[in-house]
């Protein structure tokens, strides 16, 4: 009896640890319906043909899935029949955290928009896991359809290294409702003090002198202003010099020129509440006629040309350059410009994959056509001839090719810590609840 | 079943798997973490050791104390919060609302089972200052108070914060405590209102001591989950205006994944680990005291 019941122990032993086992498997397993069948197939860590081309886009940015989405459909659909386009979107605002994460574990998508911070995307090419896409693009001949304007920004931002696509090539300034500045009687301001009394104006009058956006990340939208007015008061290299460490943002100048803006915010010239707007409301706002003027870069030419989105019309928009500042060494000629955003290639899923080859060399060679044909976006590479462009497009584009000097963004030296410390104050700085000594200081603190 | 349970071997194969899963996803990550406090770097850098570097780093770090200051202010409040709130409300249930609470208990759990990531989009809107004027400030208009620009500062931040979080989990504590009062006798209460003690004096002398001990459980349960709050911090301020409502959660999140600072980011973690043992410890030392009899 008691060799029986030994027995019975064993055999329910067994059966429970079996029982145990299947459970933890089976919740291990998740639901097999669930899982999105492509993911297995996009990593790039495996290192054989993928079955797909995943692009990690951002939500903030439609023009770059709609001309990839383009391109899979006409120039490059034989690219996109041996490895079919699949677009994953991400939020701008963590887009870095997302890029850390999926490089920590070898398994960045084989194009992806390139990081927020520079700094980042450099880290990623030291670590050998974008490509260096100026030597692929030599390699695959096709290195003439990057235009040396967009292939030179890159270079001076990334160590005379091309490692990201232009699928952008932007010059930043101020914006301007035509109508709105006739019907007020002010005229494009060509200064400063031109530039602050046009805003008096226009508050007075009710109107929101500028829009630009201060929630949370967004508040690049407001930095800019701070980095352009160091530029015009301080010269060119003023940045650079914080960057070399020759300046601090804790200097008077500087301390002085981030005040300017701060002013601006006191006054209520960045409207009702900077800190709860993010990009998109505020080039809506612009957009709507509810706004005098805007800060952004030639990337929003997509949006001003589309007449489901610009109420105001095309035409009654209007560009000038960040404008000089009384006793100031910095010209108006000096303009920022930047291939904004861009697009990056996983290094090992390029040099392991034919077929992301051909996708990539496709792309470098059709991509300035389509952007420019179906979405009015000026890239960095070369256009095929007969694509008609609106006329706010052709005159950018001219002010694009005529440019002698440039000058780079606020936060572009700075690490990733210091850009979003900056970014995510900025809307204090134009609501006027952040002095531009407080500014300064917390930023300079996260510079390292 | 008995024999089974009475082998060690049968113990042994029963606990093994789950005991194997809990190490490999519970004590390995965390002592990985451990680890990586001795490290500066990100995977993407690689690691270099770097000693006691980031203990010290803590010392030296400006934005550590607002982040441990606003944790400990948002745990402290919220708990008072959710537990009074809670406790209030299954007083209503026990004595105004015995029969017909269904439906009043079911509405105001039904917040718990919200996902924190709508109920912060619903709370943005509800105290919307631009571009649109949301309810509340519509209201303010209304009675001649003015519109608040809620998310404008670090004060008026926290308190839509902690509305939104006590308005979540107050149902939860309010179900929680309700089953602890239904233990109290009906006789003891009847008895104590015999001899005169109603309303405040009932729930003060008889209600309150009878009910300490699921209260005890509650406040340990709200302050370990509020001082680790972080989604719907996250998804209603992004931890802003600037950087004035960030937890040391967030904090954490960002300095190891958007600052690449991975040991700097575990130390912060540890440091925050440290916070709940040692909040945890306090309280059921206190309690321990209250309920050892002498």
């Amino acid at each position: 009896m008691a060799r029986v019941i030994k027995g019975r122990v064993r055999v329910a032993s067994a059966a429970a640890a079996v029982s145990s086992l299947a459970v933890l498997l089976a919740a291990c397993g998740g639901s097999s319906s669930g899982g999105s069948g492509a993911s297995s197939s996009s990593g790039t860590g495996g290192g054989s043909s993928a079955k797909s081309l995943s692009f990690l886009a951002i939500n903030e940015n439609t023009t770059i899935p709609t001309t990839l989405t383009s391109l899979s459909q006409k120039e490059c659909a034989a690219e996109n029949k041996a490895q079919p386009l699949q677009i994953k979107k991400q939020a701008q605002g963590t887009l870095d955290q997302q890029l850390q994460l999926l490089a920590g574990q070898k398994a960045l998508p084989q194009l992806f928009i390139s990081a927020n911070s520079p700094d980042l995307t450099k880290q990623l090419f030291d670590s050998g896991a974008i490509l260096d896409t100026g030597e692929a693009a030599t390699s695959a001949g096709v290195s003439d359809d990057v235009l040396p304007a967009a292939s030179s920004s890159i270079k001076a931002l990334y160590d005379g290294k091309q490692i990201v696509l232009p699928t952008e090539l932007n010059i930043e300034g101020i914006w301007y409702n035509k109508k709105l500045l006739a019907d007020k009687g002010i005229s494009v301001p060509t200064t400063w003090d031109e530039l602050t009394a046009a805003f008096a104006k226009l508050k007075a009058a009710g109107v929101q002198p500028i829009s630009n956006a201060g929630k949370g990340g967004d508040g690049w939208g407001i930095t800019r202003w701070v980095g352009n007015y160091i530029l015009r008061d301080q010269g060119a290299d003023a940045l650079k010099a914080v960057k070399d460490g020759s300046a601090k943002l804790t200097d008077a100048k500087y301390v002085a020129d981030a005040q300017a803006i701060a002013d601006l915010g006191k006054k209520g010239y960045f409207g009702k509440s900077p800190t709860s707007i993010d990009y998109a409301t505020a080039l809506n706002t612009f957009m709507t006629g509810k706004a005098g003027f805007i800060y952004m870069g030639s990337w929003a030419l997509a949006a001003f040309n589309d007449p489901k989105q610009n109420a105001i019309g095309a035409d009654n928009i209007g560009f000038m350059s960040f404008p000089t500042v009384s006793g100031g060494s910095g010209t108006a000629d000096q303009t920022p410009a930047n291939v904004g955003t861009a697009l990056a290639v996983s290094k090992t899923a390029y040099d392991k994959d034919p077929a992301t080859q051909a996708w990539v060399k496709c792309i470098i060679a059709n991509y300035g056509t389509v952007a420019l044909r179906d979405s009015s976006q000026i890239t960095g590479f070369k256009v095929a001839s007969g694509v008609t462009v609106p006329p706010l497009s052709q005159d950018i584009q001219t002010k694009i090719s005529n440019i002698k000097d440039s000058v780079l963004w606020f936060e572009a030296y700075f690490p990733t810590k210091a850009t979003t410390s900056s970014q995510n104050n900025g809307g204090l700085l134009g609501s006027g609840k952040l002095s531009g000594e407080q500014f300064m200081k917390t930023v300079s603190a996260d510079l390292g | 079943m008995t024999s089974v349970f009475g082998d060690k071997r049968s113990i042994a194969l029963l606990l093994g798997p789950a005991l194997l899963f809990y190490s490999l996803v519970m004590l390995l990550p965390m002592l990985w973490s451990l680890g990586y406090t001795f490290f500066n770097g990100s995977v993407i850098t690689g690691f270099d050791f770097a000693g006691l570097a980031n203990f010290r780093k803590l010392f030296d770090d400006p934005a550590l104390m607002p982040a441990i200051w606003f944790t400990v202010k948002y745990a402290v409040c919220i708990t008072v919060g959710q537990v009074l709130m809670g406790y209030g409300l299954s007083l209503l249930y026990l004595f105004f609302l015995k029969h017909a609470g269904g439906v009043i208990r079911t509405l105001v759990f039904f917040p718990v089972v919200l996902p924190t990531v709508a109920v912060s989009l619903l709370f943005q809107k509800f105290f919307e200052y631009a571009p649109q004027t949301g309810p509340v400030n519509s209201l303010l208009d209304a009675v001649g108070i003015g519109g608040i620009d809620w998310f404008g500062s670090a004060g008026k931040a926290f308190v839509v914060i902690a509305i939104m979080d006590i308005w979540r989990s107050m149902g939860f504590y309010a179900v929680l405590l309700y089953a602890g009062l239904l233990d109290i006798p009906d006789e003891l209460i009847e008895s104590a209102a015999l001899d005169g003690a109603n309303g405040w004096r009932l729930i003060k002398n008889i209600i309150i001591p009878l009910s300490l001990p699921v209260l005890v459980s509650s406040v340990v349960f709200s302050i370990n989950g509020t001082l680790k709050a972080f989604d719907s911090i996250y998804a209603l301020t992004g931890g802003g205006p600037g950087t004035s409502t960030t937890p040391l959660t967030l904090y954490m999140f960002q300095t190891s994944f958007s600052y690449g600072d991975y040991g700097y980011g575990a130390t912060v973690a540890l440091t925050l680990t440290l916070i709940c043992l040692l909040v945890t410890v306090v309280i059921f030392r206190a309690t321990r005291r209250d309920t050892v009899p002498r």
